[in-house]
């Protein structure tokens, strides 16, 4: 018999699994359940993306793409970060790859020798540790807070910086929280790492979906701008999640050597999501606001419905997920989904799931019917009475 | 107001509470845009989309291009009127190009339908011509598909 378990990489069995695979295990066996766990846009990629994935299969585009992406994206995305961003790359400082997540893995994977210390503001999308953990790197967690708005401040930063700080990410517009940062936080931000080596590393896959407000990168900041490396893709702004395609953009000489993990280890992203990416980017800016709008009628509908049944609930700025408060009903955020799911048949993910300081939160996905999240309210304003008799 | 029409051209089904939460305007607000906008006949009606391929009722509809000589006074409007007051008749339009009437007209059969064109359409005064084509398959009205997409299988995701 073969001892697996003593086979393995350690660095990899340290790595939690998935939290909330229960949920769904639990959720496929049940009738007229709903989801509004799972994160990414309900709409289907718009019409005229998808026809010119199509027609590039047609005319035979079947090949793998240059390494670092096809140069016309790769201009595309220059164009796009420049007209809605007002950041400038040129397409030789932008390549290719598949998804954000490989992207920030990429970033991760360059940057981070063993000991160094990558500062993850959490709550936050459940990637960053893990894949620090696997460049042999070490996750800093801070704590970010619902009265700052989950934004990461500058005394929170500057608490946590050691000499081994190599990197700090910046997921922002947040999943899980909803919180953003605004150019005077960035600011701040660029303050405390001023005559420092640490570099940015932003994902801004949410970048698309604020609400009031134009999201602000860190490469808006000319501080940052030298010390960032941007991640975003096409999911979330284009409803392209199963198409697998994103972008990094960042200084010349830390992206020649991710391009190298890149093409060892990927060879370059598929090449249909390329051709339709393209199609995106030339012709989907009125995709885009079609998709927030309808995402933010849901927003206001959901924040009402919560803050109407007496929950405590940070009003969401960007990204399309709620974090109300549920940790005054004497269960813990694992016990008080598992049983609403159990109990009323709608799966939320505990806010435990996103790391620290997620314990007393639940995040709700609003990308979903408003039919949907009616019932979902209904369910929950019935499960919240039991709790509270 | 148009943001409230919009949602009720997408759902009108939602109720006055639905869209006063997503348009983050009170209640009473809406329910009195929507009572005025009834009331200016912004708002014709409120109706359900209807497959009724899926059901076991007889039905076709047919497009019609009808050319007619204006009516001094009256232009079109006048034969308009005359056309539309037909039950039959679903929907009515003034067209630019080779014809000047579009006419939807639904009925039990082919020949139902065929007899409404022959015996009450065609003989209108002023009426010069119709050309009848029957709709073979509804595949999208109002925005909404009417086939049923297959859904993608069922995942288990950490996301």
């Amino acid at each position: 018999m073969m001892d697996y378990d003593r086979i393995m990489s350690r660095n990899v069995k340290t790595l939690q699994p998935s939290g909330i695979r229960k949920f769904f295990d639990i959720l496929d066996t049940m009738k007229d359940a709903i989801s509004l766990g799972i994160g990414e846009p309900d709409f289907v990629t718009p019409w005229h993306i998808r026809e010119a994935g199509v027609y590039s299969l047609e005319q035979g585009f079947t090949k793998y793409t240059s390494n670092a992406g096809l140069i016309r994206l790769r201009e595309a995305v220059s164009g796009y970060l420049k007209r809605r961003f007002d950041i400038g790359y040129d397409p030789a400082d932008i390549f290719i790859t598949v998804g954000g997540s490989e992207a920030i893995d990429l970033c991760v994977r360059a940057l981070i020798d063993p000991g160094d210390e990558v500062i993850i503001p959490v709550p936050s999308f459940v990637c960053y540790g893990p894949l620090v953990t696997m460049a042999n790197g070490v996750p800093v967690y801070v704590e970010t807070k619902a009265e700052n708005e989950f934004k990461l401040t500058a005394q929170e930063l500057r608490a946590a910086i050691t000499p081994k700080t190599k990197l700090l990410v910046l997921p922002y517009p947040n999943n899980p929280t909803g919180g953003i940062m605004e150019r005077r936080d960035l600011e701040d931000i660029a303050s405390v790492l001023e005559g420092t080596d640490i570099m940015v590393l932003s994902d801004e896959i949410y970048a698309e979906l604020t609400y009031g407000q134009k999201h602000v990168s860190p490469c808006n900041i000319p501080a940052l701008y030298d010390r960032t490396m941007l991640v975003n893709g096409f999911s979330k702004a284009y409803a392209m999640t199963g198409w697998r395609l994103g972008y990094v953009c960042g200084p010349r000489a830390i992206m020649k050597q991710m391009l190298k993990i890149h093409q060892y280890g990927i060879m370059s992203a598929p090449t249909t999501s390329q051709y339709a990416a393209i199609e995106a980017l030339r012709n989907g800016d009125a995709d885009i606001e079609t998709m927030r709008e309808s995402y933010n009628k849901r927003r206001r509908l959901l924040l009402k419905g919560l803050r109407d049944m007496g929950l405590e609930c940070f009003e969401p700025r960007g990204a399309f997920y709620m974090f109300p408060r549920i940790g005054d009903f004497g269960l813990t955020s694992d016990e008080f989904c598992t049983r609403f799911l159990q109990e009323e048949r709608v799966a939320i993910i505990p806010g435990t799931a996103f790391g620290q300081g997620g314990e007393g939160y639940t995040r709700i996905c609003y990308a979903s019917s408003v039919e949907n999240i009616e019932t979902a309210l209904e369910r929950l304003r019935a499960f919240l009475e039991r709790l509270r008799s | 107001m148009n943001e409230i029409l919009k949602l009720l051209e997408e759902d009108s089904r939602y109720t006055a509470k639905e869209i006063a939460a997503m348009t983050g305007k009170d209640e009473e607000y809406v329910r009195d845009t929507v009572k005025r906008c009834e009331d200016e006949h912004i708002i014709n009606g409120y109706t359900a989309l209807i497959d009724w391929d899926r059901t076991s009722e007889e039905a076709v509809t047919a497009f019609i291009e009808v050319k007619i000589t204006p009516q001094r006074d009256d232009g079109y409007d006048r034969i308009a009127r005359r056309i539309y007051q037909y039950d039959e008749v679903e929907s009515l339009y003034l067209m630019s190009g080779s014809f000047d009437f579009s006419v939807i007209v639904t009925g039990k059969s082919l020949r139902e339908v065929s007899r409404f064109v022959s015996e009450k359409l065609a003989p209108i005064e002023g009426v010069i011509s119709t050309a009848t084509h029957f709709i073979m398959k509804r595949y999208k009205d109002k925005h909404r598909a009417f086939l049923v997409e297959p859904e993608q299988e069922e995942r288990t995701l950490f996301i």
